[in-house]
């Protein structure tokens, strides 16, 4: 319990009557790499949701390292050491990759900070380091726009790492990869789950098998299943509900 | 005050009511159910004033014994004029600007201008006003000491007409819902098969037709010219803003709260004064519940 | 235009600068000349629109709120200087007996010009802030600005007494001393307002270049991904458009300065509207393209006012529809693409409104800053 990086206790939340997530309890260690599966509508991106402080808990409590979530604005969860992808690829079609992962610069985040704030060498190097590790090293002036559906995963996920966040939240990031890309994915997300806590939402099972270390199943907003990939897949509730094939 | 003033109060404030209701019912249609807000919708109402003078104009003209019920057709062309013109600003403008409200707001604003001076070139700017319709005049007596004017009780039974068809059309045909649909998840209707281009049309449309008759009713109470589309579009701005658009019921007790503090305050303060009052009311309560006062929380 | 830093930025800068400082002044007569400086006035005004506007997507209709306050605000040194020793007309025509206690620090310039520069700011802060942190924005932002407008009309032309009503304040003729109606004086001003301009676009210069410029463009394309990445959005929209409603103060003190009166006109939905066409024409994300639109649609207004008074409205009514349609970065953005600069609007339909979301609903961009 002491490594325990995320505790969800009792986390419910209704929208007019309906239970998208349901008396959940949930334990995330650090260096741990938790796969969140489900049927649609389980309530896996509610979830994510609550923890990121972009919906509001009906009840319930997120404790992450001693900060309850529950009472926080996202800006300030961010801050926090939370950091979060989102399903469809949230980056700044405007702005250039290099612009993208410094906006993410955890330093200098207030107005005043950010009117003063220079692009240190020091700064840079970082910048291209986290977007080697996203393989989009050669891409740095791009606008992100441009970028492909998986490039954009990436670099939302580079983002992220910019910000080194202890809590890292991935919403399907796999999504519209081709098998290659699912691979490097694969490979990026097992490199940086050292020293921090990352949970995963994926359908992909062949890619959850290659990266959880354990994985959680929901079924109607409440928890059905935790265990290995192994066990989950040979879990009878689970394949009752979930793993037709 | 006694009862007596006391009603005849609150019924004063009915025709601002009324036009209120029937301007932002145009309003949160459009706004609630497709996004767009239209800065024009002023001049729709202008446009029904000006088609029922011309109405009254022709039969005083050209059918004099049927000035009685020339009310009557002057509503019908006022909304049939209205809906197509709105019919044909939806196709030939404002489905250009569908992702971009705030640009849809200038553009819209522009219209506005052009309208305006459009009146004014073709009515000239001084202002026009329709005859009183004989069997409107005069007032209805319930109880000794109350009395109802009749052109407004004509104005009020109007409106409740014209919203229960709204909600009727809206909530209970196959248009209604389609149009609810298509404003909800517009790929999947359009995959379902609905013509989401005809809905958008028909949805500016009917928003645009209410605003007509809002200028119909308004000719009873009211001369034209060509800036009274100003006169309302402020207020029912912040009719639909306070109301929320979640349900047409929010928009019609909005106008119902705005229309009566507004008449109220204009009794016990001077004119200004009331105005800006409720402006800072709105402003504050929108800082409590910015979906407005009558929505319910949605999920995000 | 982003980068103002560059060869073509500083080129036309310098061109600007020629333009106004030695080609104007000389070629024009006092008439047109003092014309000109009007329009400066509102490029003055249109600059915080670029920022507000351009960069962050806010749309304001409402910046002849803080036009007028630092209008009125001038207006009444500029009047207690010009009636002294007695009290201004518009106060004796009204009946009021003595000089209200908020008029009397006005008789001195300092704390004039400190209030021009703080009173809206403040204003603009504490207003925009508290609605941000609300997420309010988008039209129901607008809408508010609308409303608040017509609201400062209102109270301005109530009271009388105190505002000069639906006249306004009128019949200014010396500044601290030197006169602002003599033709002298006049020029002076001119040259004071290209300075003023100037230091106004080299403030909003430095911020779009920071990383302010670019975290309002995040803000402006995807709010709620901003706020993930550890930021109070809602205090950079607040600062922005305090930046915004600081520089339309400007604008409106120079205004009164510069023109000689101030009316409740400025400050309703009409002008305060107008003031948002100069930037769009200009280009809604080029500050050198704010003082173009200002001289260019100025200058129209002036022609077809002398000439054809009844088109003016069909000509602004048509711009704001052409514009929005078909043009909505702008000359500049014209600018861009002819001169072959990949521009800011890489991406279709982005013209500074957020995105639709994923289920192609509008509920992203009507002003709620969800999700995308």
């Amino acid at each position: 319990m002491s490594t325990a990086i995320l505790s969800v206790r009792n986390l419910t939340v209704s929208f007019d009557g309906f239970r998208a997530v349901d008396d959940l309890n949930l334990v995330v260690q650090r260096d741990e790499l938790r796969c969140v599966i489900g049927p649609n509508g389980a309530g896996k991106t509610t979830l994510l949701d609550m923890v990121c402080g972009k919906t509001k808990p009906t009840r319930g409590s997120i404790v992450f390292k001693n900060l309850e979530l529950n009472r926080m604005g996202e800006y300030e969860i961010t801050r926090a050491g939370v950091g979060r992808k989102f399903q469809n690829p949230s980056v700044y079609e405007d702005l250039a990759v290099l612009e993208n992962l410094e906006i993410s610069y955890p330093e200098q985040r207030g107005v005043i900070g950010s009117l003063f704030f220079r692009r240190t060498a020091e700064l840079r190097a970082r910048i291209e380091d986290v977007a080697h590790q996203v393989y989009l090293a050669d891409y740095l002036d791009i606008k992100a726009g441009l970028l492909s559906h998986g490039q954009k995963q990436w670099l939302e996920i580079g983002m992220l790492l910019m910000q080194e966040p202890e809590l890292m939240l991935l919403d399907e990031p796999v999504a519209g990869m081709s098998p290659r890309e699912r691979e490097q994915t694969a490979e990026l997300l097992k490199r940086i789950a050292p020293g921090r806590c990352v949970m995963v939402i994926e359908h992909d099972m062949a890619f959850v098998k290659m990266i959880a270390h354990k994985v959680t199943v929901l079924h109607q907003g409440r928890l059905l299943a935790e265990g290995s990939m192994d066990e989950i897949q040979k879990d009878e509730r689970v394949i009752d509900v979930y793993l037709g094939h | 005050m006694n009862l007596d003033i006391a009603v005849m109060q609150v019924f004063s404030g009915i025709s601002l009511f009324t036009i209120l209701v029937l301007m932002s019912l145009g309003l949160a249609i459009i706004f609630g159910l497709m996004g767009v807000i239209n800065m024009a919708h002023g001049e729709l109402m202008a446009l029904g004033a000006y088609v029922t003078y011309l109405t009254a104009y022709i039969f005083g003209k050209f059918m004099p014994s049927l000035m009685g019920v020339y009310l009557f057709f002057a509503i019908a062309f006022s909304f049939l004029v209205t809906f197509a013109f709105g019919w044909i600003l939806e196709r030939g403008f404002i489905r250009f600007l569908y992702n971009r409200p705030l640009d849809t707001m200038l553009a819209t604003w522009g219209l506005s201008l052009v309208l305006q001076q459009t009146y004014r070139s073709v009515f000239g700017a001084q202002e026009v006003s329709v005859p009183m319709t004989s069997w409107l005049e005069g007032a209805w007596e319930p109880v000794t000491g109350i009395q109802l004017p009749l052109n407004r009780l004509f104005i009020v039974g109007l409106t409740i007409i014209v919203a229960t068809l709204l909600y009727l059309a809206l909530y209970k045909t196959r248009w209604g819902l389609k149009t609810r649909a298509v404003t909800q998840n517009r790929p999947m209707s359009g995959a379902a098969g609905i013509n989401t281009d005809r809905v958008d049309a028909a949805t500016f449309a009917v928003g645009s037709g209410l605003a007509g008759i809002a200028g119909s009713v308004f000719t009873m109470v009211g001369s034209t010219n060509p800036l009274t589309g100003q006169l309302y579009i402020v207020d029912s701005f912040i009719v639909v803003v306070f109301g929320g658009v979640q349900t047409l019921l929010g928009t019609f007790l909005s106008a119902l709260v705005i229309s009566q503090t507004q008449t109220t305050l204009e009794y016990i303060l001077s004119g200004s004064m009331a105005k800006v009052t409720i402006l800072l009311l709105v402003v504050a309560v929108l800082y409590f519940r910015p979906n407005g006062l009558f929505s319910s929380k949605i999920r995000q | 235009m982003l980068r103002l830093g560059n060869k073509f930025g500083i080129l036309s800068i310098i061109a600007l600068a020629v333009l106004l400082l030695v080609v104007l002044p000389n070629v024009l007569d006092p008439f047109r000349l003092n014309l000109v400086s009007k329009y400066l006035v509102f490029a003055v005004v249109g600059v915080g629109i670029v920022l507000v506007w351009g960069y962050a997507g806010i749309l304001s209709l409402g910046q002849g709120i803080f036009f007028g306050l630092g209008g009125y605000l001038m207006a009444m040194f500029l009047k207690l200087e010009a009636s002294a020793p007695e009290l201004p007309d518009f106060m004796i025509w009204s009946s009021t007996e003595t000089l209200p206690w908020w008029w009397e620090p006005y008789h001195s310039l300092t704390f004039t010009a400190l209030s021009i520069l703080i009173v809206p700011s403040v204003l603009a802060f504490v207003l925009s802030y508290a609605i941000f942190r609300k997420r309010v924005s988008g039209v129901y932002f607008a809408i508010i600005t609308l409303a608040l407008a017509l609201t400062m009309t209102v109270l301005l032309v109530g009271q009388q007494g105190y505002t000069g009503g639906a006249n306004g304040i009128t019949d200014f003729r010396t500044l601290a001393g030197m006169s602002i109606i003599s033709e002298e004086g006049k020029r002076v001003l001119y040259f004071v307002q290209v300075l003023f301009l100037f230091a106004v676009m080299g403030i909003a210069t430095a911020i779009v270049r920071s990383r302010v410029g670019k975290i309002l463009i995040a803000i402006r394309d995807r709010e709620d991904r901003v706020r993930f990445s550890g930021y109070d959005t809602a205090l950079f929209k607040a600062f922005v458009f305090t930046v915004g409603a600081l520089f339309a103060s400007i604008g409106g003190a120079l205004y009164s300065v510069q023109v000689g009166l101030i009316t409740p006109t400025l400050v309703g939905a009409v002008a305060s509207i107008e003031l948002v066409i100069y930037v769009a024409v200009g280009g809604r994300m080029s500050i050198i393209g704010a003082v173009y639109g200002a001289l260019l649609v100025g200058w129209s207004k002036s022609i077809i006012s002398e000439n054809f008074p009844t088109v003016w409205l069909f000509f602004i009514g048509g711009l704001f529809i052409v514009i929005t349609m078909f043009l909505p970065f702008g000359l500049a953005g014209l600018f861009a693409r002819f001169s072959g600069k990949p521009g800011n609007n890489v991406v279709k339909a982005r013209a500074g409104e957020g995105v639709r979301s994923a289920t192609g609903s509008v509920a992203a961009a009507d002003g709620k800053g969800s999700a995308g």
